[in-house]
């Protein structure tokens, strides 16, 4: 009688897709503690007493001394960086030390209106940079790449702060063709404010929902400007690239094959090579729209966008340390989900990076 | 090329939509009639509650949306009119105090205004004991005795105090944001574990005032509206929208443009740029921040009289005034801010470097006197600085600056561990006492009683003299010998003390030429809307 070998059992695995995610939050996380370190490090040494920030200039000595113990700087450093982790990780970012309200709080309101700018700019940058990347990349060397690569030079090398007002005095100031500075015009921002549901934060959505729509148009003509100076640099970033990445797909074979089969060029670019170019342009646009994310401070301020650019500038300057950092860690974790995201999209997308 | 089309096609779609966008812009440039449309940047407001608001911009708010008792003429600086209290007057033993309430007032919930609202709201204030509590517990209130020292009876109200005050200074006090009355009713109705309504006056108002928030944003704007029937006279304008716009660029765009009406955040540059515009007006007017260089008296040379008159005629107060601070400073040389009672605009001192040099000589220090001086990193204090680095090396002193946060700085300050340092000052309240206690009372001059709060204590300066006359001032009940009793401090102060009053700082509001009767309140920084035409 033959023995039929026990097979032995194959290990146990999860799902290739759950691995994937698996660990992809895994070192999210590690990524997230070690952002989190970095800014405990610099809200300690920064030459700033988050006490005196507080109570400021006309306290008495003991009102110092209860401060101090009330923000737990009496304990250990270890501690105080256990806590400080603990506290972000429940998305408690601490006080503010000018407003006195949570910062998580505060960049709750201020969120929608960066995501908003940030969303329209990389809409901007993808309509116009891909497009005109494909356009560079099928004629090399002819007056149309020229134009491309130096207005995508221009979008690199021009300050944003310079761009930004320059921008502002000739198109609102001077030529009057698109809303000033602010998400509104004051008559339609008092009734946003009064009459129409904020549902979202993000000014066109809750405008369209509410079916106000002269409202909707008065937003829209407020934000062409920032986001158009916000998508210009991104708009330079994707050009470039989607120029090069077409270039290379353009000499593959299949492409020849695809030509002497006869199809037409208009197929082969926009269909065959752009999907294939794609797969790593989807990184390339995952990370400039977590740049603009982070990225719109000077465009917020000069064109006085309540968001998180705003809100961390402001902070800045009054030596709120607290809110500085909880917008920085909030700016990173962002970034580094968008960054994750794209990773994984680009590993689903394209069967040669399994 | 095909594939030329799709592209042009994509192209002619984005700009078609930006077009679209772009439109109306123009049709919505002006402001609202019936509104007026501020930029300024509120980001400093802590809390609108009267009785915790301690911030510019808060207690602007406060100060249209509440009323006190007893208030400021905003069109005439300084003078004491009545406010929800018709009459007023102190007892022959000099410490009770009797308001009488005016009829017929009622608060924005309808609710009729009481003699118990005015003395619970003061209650409140000590009770509460925030921010600005000190204006009023100066006076001997705590939160034990506050119940029997200010009472009520019938339209009266009496405060007693705890020892005979100049009355002028008790009036003074109360027409401070924190003497704000509220709506009792109101207020305890949106109590919340024993906050006596806080929380819910962090973003309510419940007052008699001209103006009633609408809606309020923090760090964004805030809207009000004005109330039918105030006992003082409608507010002429509708509506008020205040837009949290801090750079000054942009504000001068808004402005020119007709987007807002009135800017309080417009730097030189702009005011420069806008000169020989018909349509904006920029008004200048006195604020209360009094710039200063003072020298710790720890220092041996600086403790030393003759290097402290020689420094004084070594700073070129005109030529700064005349040069990077146009328009932004001006010269003044008392710790009191002019507008003030006992206020003083004599300036004795102008560069003189013969004078400095020969007062060097005489004072026997080792010269050239090496010194360095702490400054706050910001531009006019840097250029300020620089410029008296520059004379003071003419005369003999060599400057080094150490230049650093505005906490640094500060946290070395109350430490006394500077030589010199160039600071301000602004008021707290609408009374002289509230300059002179700091700059000239220091109860204790030694390191371990760490008055912080004192700025004589600071610079380790003992005020000698200068401290009887300062809390004589403040119980004198004659208003016109206590004017006399703050210039003679002043006078001596200026000559005598280690502090070096250089500057008053400037408000300059930009405005649209057809705007009217904007009052910034000066010195007192309350800003009244309700006289606001355009």
């Amino acid at each position: 009688m033959t023995v039929v070998p026990d097979t032995p059992a194959p290990p146990f695995r999860l799902p290739r897709p759950i691995r994937l995610i698996g660990g992809t939050a895994l070192s999210l996380a590690i990524t997230i503690l070690g952002l989190l370190l970095v800014t405990f490090i610099i809200g300690r040494v920064v030459p700033i007493d988050p006490v005196l920030a507080i109570i400021g200039e006309r306290a008495t000595t003991e009102q110092y001394e209860a401060t101090r113990i009330a923000l737990g700087l009496d304990e250990p450093m270890w501690k105080q960086f256990a806590i400080y982790v603990g506290d972000a990780v429940q998305g408690d970012l601490g006080q503010s030390l000018r407003t006195r309200r949570e910062v998580s709080e505060d960049i709750i309101r201020y969120f929608p209106a960066t995501l908003e700018l940030a969303t329209i700019a990389t809409l901007f940058g993808v309509l116009v940079g891909v497009p005109a990347g494909v356009l560079a990349a099928t004629r090399p060397g002819t007056w149309v790449d020229q134009i491309v690569r130096i207005v995508g030079l221009m979008g690199y090398s021009m300050p944003v702060f310079w761009l930004g007002l320059l921008a502002l005095l000739i198109f609102y100031g001077i030529l009057g063709w698109v809303g000033g500075p602010g998400r509104l015009d004051a008559g339609f921002s008092m009734m946003f404010e009064l009459d129409v549901p904020q549902r979202t934060g993000m000014i066109l959505i809750d405008t369209a929902l509410a079916g106000e729509w002269a409202m909707f148009r008065n937003a829209l003509s407020h934000i062409v400007l920032p986001s158009a100076v916000l998508g210009y640099t991104s708009m330079a970033y994707i050009s470039r690239m989607t120029r090069s990445f077409m270039m290379n797909e353009l000499g593959q074979e299949y492409i020849t094959t695809a030509r002497v089969k006869g199809m037409p060029e208009w197929r082969v670019v926009w269909v065959h090579a752009l999907k294939n170019v794609m797969v790593p342009l989807i990184t390339v646009i995952a990370l400039s729209y977590a740049y603009l994310l982070e990225g719109s401070v000077l465009t917020e301020t000069i064109f006085a966008w309540p968001g998180l650019g705003s809100y961390i500038t402001d902070a800045l300057f009054a030596a709120d340390m607290p809110a500085v950092l909880g917008g920085t860690v909030v700016v990173g974790v962002v970034f580094v989900t968008l960054n994750m995201a794209s990773d994984l999209l680009y590993r689903l997308v394209d069967p040669r990076a399994r | 090329m095909s594939f030329d089309l799709p592209f042009r096609r994509s192209t002619a779609l984005v700009l078609a939509s930006l077009l679209a966008g772009a439109a109306p812009a123009a049709l919505m440039a002006q402001t609202p009639e019936d509104t007026l449309v501020i930029a300024d940047a509120i980001d400093d407001i802590v809390s609108i509650d009267p009785h915790e608001a301690f911030e510019f911009s808060g207690t602007d708010l406060v100060n249209n949306t509440y009323d006190s008792l007893v208030e400021l003429d905003p069109t005439r600086p300084g003078e004491l009119v009545p406010g929800l209290a018709e009459s007023w007057d102190v007892a022959e033993d000099g410490v009770t105090y009797t308001f009488k309430i005016r009829p017929d007032v009622s608060f924005a919930s309808g609710n009729p205004l009481r003699a118990e609202d005015a003395a619970w709201s003061l209650q409140r204030v000590v009770k509460l004991n925030k921010a600005p509590a000190f204006i009023l517990t100066q006076f001997g209130f705590t939160p034990e005795n506050v119940e029997e020292m200010i009472t009520f009876d019938g339209d009266t109200v009496t405060m007693k105090t705890d020892k005979p005050y100049a009355p002028t200074f008790v009036y003074n006090c109360l027409t401070a944001a924190v003497g704000a009355i509220v709506d009792k009713e109101t207020v305890m109705a949106n109590e919340v574990d024993g906050d006596m309504g806080n929380a819910w006056l962090k973003t309510n108002t419940a007052g008699t005032g001209a103006y009633v928030l609408r809606s309020y944003k923090p760090s964004d704007s805030y809207i009000l509206e004005a109330r039918e029937g105030h006992w003082r006279g409608d507010a002429k304008l509708r509506r008020v929208f205040m837009r949290h716009i801090p750079e000054g660029a942009t504000n001068r765009l808004l402005l020119e443009r007709g987007d807002i009406d009135i800017s309080r955040e417009v730097t030189s540059v702009d005011i420069e740029g806008m000169e020989g515009n018909a349509d904006i007006r920029v008004e200048t007017d006195l604020a209360g921040y009094i710039y200063y260089v003072s020298a710790n008296q720890k220092n041996e040379a600086l403790a030393n009289p003759k290097v402290l008159e020689a420094m004084r005629w070594a700073i070129d107060y005109q030529g700064m005034t005349e040069s990077f601070l146009k328009g932004e400073q001006t010269v003044h040389q008392a710790f009191l801010p002019r507008g003030y009672l006992g206020s003083i605009d004599e300036t004795p001192y102008s560069l003189d470097i013969e004078k400095a040099k020969a007062l060097l000589a005489e004072s026997g220090v080792t010269l050239p006197l090496e010194i360095k001086m702490s400054v706050r990193n910001s531009q006019n204090r840097t250029d300020m600085a620089q410029s008296v680095q520059n004379t003071f090396a003419q005369a003999g002193i060599n400057l080094t600056l150490s230049i650093g946060e505005g906490a640094e700085v500060l946290g070395e300050y109350r430490a006394r561990q500077h030589d010199l340092t160039l600071q301000s000052w602004g008021p707290d309240y609408p009374d002289p006492h509230t300059n002179a206690s700091t700059f000239a009372l220091n109860a204790d001059n030694s390191d371990e009683a760490n008055l912080t709060g004192s700025l004589a204590w600071r610079n380790a300066y003992d005020p000698g003299e200068l401290m009887a006359l300062t809390e004589a001032a403040v119980i004198e009940r004659d208003a016109d010998k206590r004017r006399a009793l703050y210039e003679e401090i002043q006078r001596k102060h200026r000559d005598t003390s280690p502090f070096i009053a250089m500057f008053q700082e400037n408000n300059r509001t930009a405005m649209r030429s057809n705007v009217q009767n904007f009052y910034t309140g000066g010195t007192v920084d309350q800003a009244t809307y309700w006289l606001v035409e355009k």
